[in-house]
C-alpha cells in the first residue's frame, strides 16, 4: 500500500510539473531584467524587475489591445447570451415542428471551421467597409459562439421542471414574459457558465483577430503578441510580460469559477 | 401581432437563424463559389474555370498533399496522446484527496489560455540557444528549426494545451458509472489492470467517443499554434492545411484557389463529424 502511495504522488507531481511548468516559467522569464535573458544558469533571476512590464505597456501600445480584447469579448458574452438564449428558450419549452432539424442546423454549425469561412467574410466586410472595426469582430465572434450557447442553454432550460414554465404561462403569463421573469433567473448560474467560455472563447481567438484587424483601432491582445515586433531580436522579457498580463484574467477566472467552467465544458460537451 | 400569438417560437428563433445565416451559410456558399473562380484579391481578376482549381489540387499540388499529411500526422499524434495521458490523468484524479480542486484548477490553465501564448510560452522553452528545455536535458536540439523535431514539437504542445480538456471529460464519464460494479468487481478478486479494461474502459466508450469528436475537429483544422510556432517551417515541414490556406488567401492573395482548399477543409470536417455521428448512434 506503502508503494501505491509513493507511485500516486510521484505521478501527481508530474502532472503538476508539466501543466504549470511552463506557465511559471513564463511568469519567471517576465521578472527577468534583460541582462539575465540570454543566460541560463541562473534558472531564477538575481533580482527580479518589472521592468519588462512597465516597458510593454509604456512603449508599445498594450494597453489599448488588451481593452480593445476587453470590450470585444464582454460584448460578445453578452450578445451570444441575448440571441442564444431566446433560441433555446424556444427549443426547450416552446411546442414546435422540426425541431430536430434546427438542432442538427446548429450542431452542424458548431462544427464549422474558422479557416473554411474566412476569405468570404473578410470579403464581405471589406465591402461593408467593416475592416478594422471592433463591430466586426463582436458579431463574427458572436455568430460563432451561439451555436455552443444555443446548445448548452437548451441543456440548462431543460432541467426546469415544465410545470414550472406552464404554471407560470397559466397564471397569465405570457410568453415572452415567462422567458424573461421565470425561465432566464432560474437558470442564472448555466447563463454565467455559459457567458463565461463565450468570453474565454473571445478572448483568446486568433484566426479572425488576425485576418480583420489592421491597426491598433481594432487589434486584440493576441494578435498583438503574435506580431510582437522586434527590430534587432525577439524581445523575449516584453513577450513573457505581455503573455502573463493577457493569462492573468482567464487565470482569474479559473481559480474564482472552476466549477462553473468545467460544468460549462462538459454540459457542451457530453450533452452532443 | 396575430402571428406572434399563434407560433411565438418563429420570434424566438428567428434573431439566431438569421445571424447564422448570414455569417455562416452564406459564406459557405459564397466560398464554394469562390472555388469555382480564378480570383486574385489585388488585380480584379475573376474567371470562372469549373473545377480547375479541383484538378490541379488533387493531381498536381505536392504542397497540398504535404500539407495534408502533416495536418494528418498532427492530428493522429496528438489526439492519440492526449487520449491515452488524458486516461491515466483521469483514473489518477478519479480519486478523493487533499487539494484535488487545486490540482484540476492547475490543470484548466493551460486549456484556458490564449493558443497564441502557450505557443509563445513554448517558442521560449524550445530555444536553442537559451531555451530551458535544452537546459535540463543537457543537449543542443533546435527543435522549432529542425525538420524532424519541429512537427514533434508542436503535438507537445497540442497535449499540453488539450489533454486537460480530456480528463476534464473524461472525470465526468467516470461519474456516470455506478461505484458498486468497481467494489463487486474487488471483492471477486479482480486486479486493478482488469478492472480498468474490462469495467472502466467499455463504460467509458461514449465520453471517449465524444472526447475523439471534439480532439480530432480541433487538431484538424489547427492554426494558432503552428503559426506562432514555425509558421509552416521549416522547409514546409509544419505547414498544416490551415496554415496553407492562410498563405493562399492572405499571402499570395489566391482568393480563387484558396478558397477551393478552404472547401477540401470543410468537406473533411464534414466527414469526420458525420463518421463519428454514426458511430455514437450504433450506441
Amino acid at each position: 500500500m506503502q508503494k501505491v502511495q509513493f507511485r500516486f504522488y510521484l505521478f501527481l507531481v508530474f502532472v503538476i510539473t508539466f501543466f504549470a511548468g511552463p506557465f511559471l516559467w513564463q511568469v519567471i522569464t517576465s521578472l527577468k531584467p534583460a541582462s539575465e535573458l540570454a543566460t541560463l544558469p541562473p534558472v531564477l533571476p538575481s533580482n527580479p524587475t518589472f521592468e519588462n512590464y512597465a516597458s510593454v505597456f509604456k512603449e508599445r501600445p498594450f494597453l489599448r489591445v488588451v481593452l480593445n480584447s476587453f470590450i470585444v469579448a464582454t460584448s460578445t458574452a453578452f450578445l451570444s447570451i441575448g440571441i442564444g438564449s431566446l433560441a433555446a428558450f424556444a427549443l426547450a419549452k416552446l411546442e414546435m415542428k422540426g425541431k430536430s432539424v434546427v438542432l442538427l442546423l446548429v450542431l452542424s454549425a458548431s462544427m464549422f471551421p474558422s479557416i473554411s469561412i474566412v476569405a468570404p467574410l473578410f470579403v464581405l466586410l471589406r465591402a461593408l467597409h467593416l475592416r478594422d472595426t471592433l463591430f466586426a469582430l463582436i458579431f463574427t465572434y458572436t455568430v460563432f459562439a451561439l451555436p455552443f450557447t444555443i446548445w448548452v442553454l437548451t441543456g440548462f432550460f431543460k432541467s426546469i421542471p415544465n410545470e414550472v414554465y406552464l404554471a407560470s404561462r397559466v397564471d397569465g403569463c405570457t410568453v415572452f414574459q415567462s422567458f424573461y421573469r421565470i425561465v432566464l433567473p432560474l437558470s442564472a448560474p448555466g447563463l454565467f457558465s455559459t457567458a463565461i467560455l463565450v468570453f474565454i472563447f473571445s478572448w483568446n481567438e486568433f484566426l479572425f483577430a488576425l485576418v480583420f484587424t489592421a491597426t491598433v483601432a481594432s487589434r486584440t491582445a493576441p494578435v498583438e503578441i503574435a506580431l510582437f515586433p522586434g527590430i534587432h531580436e525577439v524581445p523575449w522579457g516584453e513577450m513573457a510580460a505581455a503573455s502573463v498580463v493577457v493569462t492573468i484574467p482567464v487565470v482569474v477566472l479559473v481559480f474564482l469559477f472552476r466549477q462553473r467552467i468545467m460544468e460549462g465544458i462538459i454540459m457542451g460537451a457530453i450533452k452532443g | 401581432m396575430s402571428l406572434y400569438r399563434r407560433r411565438p417560437q418563429i420570434f424566438f428563433l428567428l434573431p439566431a437563424l438569421f445571424v447564422l445565416a448570414l455569417v455562416m451559410f452564406y459564406p459557405l456558399i459564397y466560398v464554394l463559389w469562390l472555388s469555382f473562380h480564378r480570383r486574385f484579391l489585388i488585380f480584379n481578376v475573376s474567371e470562372f474555370i469549373g473545377f480547375g482549381n479541383y484538378v490541379f489540387l488533387f493531381l498536381q499540388d505536392e504542397r497540398f498533399w504535404n500539407a495534408l499529411y502533416n495536418t494528418l500526422y498532427f492530428t493522429v499524434t496528438s489526439v492519440f496522446l492526449e487520449l491515452v495521458f488524458g486516461l491515466a490523468i483521469a483514473v489518477l484524479l478519479s480519486r478523493e484527496f487533499r487539494g484535488r480542486g487545486g490540482v484540476l484548477s492547475i490543470l484548466l490553465i493551460p486549456w484556458v489560455i490564449p493558443a497564441v501564448v502557450s505557443a509563445k510560452i513554448w517558442e521560449w522553452i524550445y530555444n536553442p540557444d537559451f531555451g530551458i528545455l535544452n537546459f535540463i536535458l543537457k543537449i543542443n536540439i533546435n527543435w522549432l528549426g529542425d525538420p524532424f523535431w519541429a512537427l514533434n514539437a508542436a503535438v507537445l504542445v497540442d497535449v499540453w494545451k488539450a489533454t486537460p480538456f480530456v480528463v476534464l471529460l473524461l472525470i465526468a464519464g467516470f461519474q456516470t458509472i455506478p461505484n458498486d460494479l468497481f467494489k463487486a468487481a474487488k471483492v471477486d478478486g479482480a486486479s486493478s489492470w482488469h478492472i480498468f479494461w474490462c469495467i472502466t474502459l467499455p463504460l467509458l466508450k461514449p465520453t471517449i467517443l465524444v472526447v475523439l469528436v471534439f480532439r480530432t475537429l480541433d487538431a484538424f483544422r489547427v492554426f494558432d499554434t503552428i503559426y506562432v510556432l514555425t509558421a509552416g517551417g521549416p522547409a514546409n515541414t509544419t505547414e498544416t492545411l490551415s496554415i496553407y490556406t492562410y498563405k493562399l488567401l492572405f499571402h499570395i492573395l489566391q482568393f480563387g484557389y484558396g478558397s477551393s482548399v478552404a472547401v477540401v477543409i470543410f468537406v473533411f470536417t464534414g466527414i469526420v463529424t458525420v463518421f463519428y455521428m454514426w458511430l455514437l448512434s450504433r450506441g
